[in-house]
């Protein structure tokens, strides 16, 4: 079968692979590039396990064919702390005990990023709405919020 | 955090460095970096999926397979049926000699349950595979199946496991595991009540996030690495190692890693039918369940159902307690006789009762193997226990926490099961629930003490 060529910018670096037509970005990421933080639920887009960031949006990369991602910029949580540094949602994951199992981490980081990017002091109504496509089956859910509003309180007095 | 130091301030030390002090968890730092590897993380050239051919029936002859369209299907590299399996026949708890053997890895000749796994096709992709699985043909004749459990315990129902022989595990203490303490049809007796209820319950899948499965590599030299988010990792090594009929010497085990398991990844299902593929293909291995299988394929909580009969006096002590229990452990055994033993030994709950006398029966059913789940076993007989413990308190219109703090067992009480009860904290955890839920109780039961008899 003819590869289709893809090209993209991930985590801020110029990336191109050659996939069959038809392929996620879920598998071109984790198989073909080998960035496994977005993890593979349920392929079929009800879990956000996969959750990634297409050019400012929150995406399902499970249910998005890698093709239509050329010339996108594509951000993951594998490239969201800087130097070592690690960003201040991941702190706050990490301080306030947001992570059981793990494997929902990454999807639910990404959607938080995506809300305070958007809404930098969103109400916990917001934070809950924001979460709401994220499944945590260790039901973690109290620790994750309040791990959403702390990284946001904390990017308000950095700013400040 | 609120240390509570009065309680058992004569047992306890006070020089402990590290309970009450919060300290970051190892694991944290991978999982918000996304640099934790599960093992689906693993991806190896030229690796094999596997997709398994299940049974559409709950109850079937198997009359022959076919599989001769689908070693055509393009990528298809290996076909797998009951034949090519060492040690096809297998239970999980013979390591501890927990028998018989009850389990096929691939169906041989039966299923007993709908999903049962019947052939498994490596292929160089994952929809390869898929769509070669669909082109196996197997031919089946569909036999009466039976679903509830004591259906299956009346004469003549239909054989589930010829393995067993009969619709129930056959412990060495018979039919049943029992407890007798006591004489309980004197408790009866002379109880001022008696209260016979019945509780049921469904089975419960876990659904963790990531699904069952596990990823193999052979190591060229007779050796194979599986790497597995299974919760049973030595389980699963020794069990894979009779079913293979491969020393253990030659399994390299990775895992400890685990995606949300909830006991749920304690059977050895998919190893050693990944590693044998690696083995026969020379190639790595993946078996990842996909989500449907997760939810409809892997073992659930059991069914159960408890049927609970006590006699209480009037000042609200429980003279007497007869318990019913029945855990449907589907079609194997996986770990259902040990959790319905588990429940023979916990009905009494943590009270102190004279009589006794509790029967619990593991019983096959053409569902879907049922097995480990967060204290399977007793979590469905606590519910039963205490909704009957508040229907008794209302029976003799005594407050549900007070009549708890009577018949709470106390260090130095034999329990049924003739093991004496130590380190029992019971009535201090009421006393604390009682005043953080603002749920008063009388002075003489916040005087009460775990060591004090009478107290």
């Amino acid at each position: 079968m003819a590869k289709v060529p893809v090209q993209f910018t991930l985590n801020g670096s110029e990336t191109a692979e050659f996939v069959d037509s038809g392929t996620t970005l879920l598998h071109t990421l984790r198989d073909k590039i080998g960035d496994t933080s977005p993890k593979g639920g349920c392929h079929q887009g009800t879990c956000g396990a996969c959750s990634v960031i297409i050019d400012g949006e929150l995406r399902l990369s499970c249910l998005t064919l890698a093709e239509t991602c050329d010339g996108a910029v594509i951000s993951t949580t594998s490239g969201l702390s800087e130097n070592g540094i690690l960003h201040p949602l991941q702190r706050a994951f990490l301080d306030t005990f947001a992570t059981q199992c793990g494997f929902c981490t990454p999807g639910m980081i990404m959607a938080a990023k995506v809300l305070l990017d958007h809404t930098p002091n969103p109400s916990r109504d917001e934070v809950v709405e924001a979460l709401s496509g994220n499944i945590c089956r260790c039901t973690g859910y109290e620790p994750i919020i309040q791990a959403v509003l702390t990284a946001a309180r904390s990017n308000s007095q950095n700013a400040a | 955090m609120e240390l509570r130091k009065n309680y058992f301030a004569d047992v306890r030390k006070d020089d402990l460095h590290e309970i009450g002090q919060p300290r970051p968890r190892s694991d944290s730092p991978g999982h918000v970096t996304g640099k934790t590897a599960f093992f689906a993380d693993r991806t190896f050239p030229g690796m094999l999926h596997l997709k398994m051919v299940r049974s559409p029936h709950h109850h079937a002859r198997i009359r022959s397979i076919d599989t001769s369209e689908a070693e055509k299907h393009p990528g298809v590299v290996k076909i797998l049926t009951a034949k090519d399996v060492p040690h096809n026949v297998y239970t999980i708890l013979i390591l501890i000699q927990v028998g018989p053997e009850d389990e096929t890895v691939l169906a041989d000749g039966k299923v007993r349950w709908k999903g049962e796994a019947v052939v498994a096709v490596l292929a160089e992709t994952e929809r390869a595979a898929q769509e070669a699985a669909a082109k196996v043909k197997v031919d089946y004749e569909v036999l009466p199946a039976v679903f509830d459990m004591e259906e299956a315990l009346k004469p003549g129902a239909p054989l589930v496991n010829e393995y067993h022989g009969q619709n129930y595990y056959l412990y060495d203490s018979g039919e049943c595991r029992k407890v007798r303490f006591g004489d309980v049809e004197a408790g009866f007796a002379g109880a001022d009540h008696v209260l016979e209820q019945s509780y049921q319950s469904s089975p419960i899948e876990h659904a963790p996030t990531e699904t069952t499965g596990c990823v193999v590599t052979p190591e060229g030299n007779d050796r194979f690495t599986c790497y597995t988010n299974t919760q049973a990792m030595f389980f699963t090594l020794d069990n894979t190692s009779i079913i293979l009929q491969m020393p253990g010497s030659k399994l390299h085990f990775v895992g400890g890693t685990v995606g949300g398991g909830f006991g749920g990844k304690v059977d050895v299902i998919v190893e050693p039918i990944a590693i044998l593929g690696a083995k026969l293909t020379g190639r790595p291995v993946c078996f990842i369940y996909s989500r449907e299988e997760e939810m409809q394929i892997s073992s659930p909580r059991a069914a159960e159902k408890v049927v609970i009969k006590d006699g209480v006096m009037k000042d609200g002590r429980i003279v007497a307690r007869k318990v019913t229990g029945y855990t449907d452990a589907g079609a194997y055994s996986r770990h259902s006789p040990y959790g319905a033993q588990k429940g023979a030994g916990h009905y009494p709950g943590p009270y102190t009762i004279p009589n006794v006398w509790i029967d619990t029966y593991c019983v096959y059913t053409n569902r879907t193997p049922s097995s480990a789940m967060r204290g399977f076993g007793v979590t469905i007989g606590d519910f039963a226990l205490e909704v009957q413990m508040d229907k008794l308190a209302r029976l003799i219109g005594m407050d549900p926490l007070e009549f708890r703090f009577i018949n709470a067992y106390r260090d130095g009480d034999m329990k049924a099961h003739r093991q004496p009860t130590e380190g029992a904290a019971l009535i201090e955890c009421m006393q604390e629930a009682s005043r953080a839920a603002n749920w008063p109780v009388a002075e003489k039961y916040l005087a009460m003490s775990s060591y004090v008899k009478g107290a």
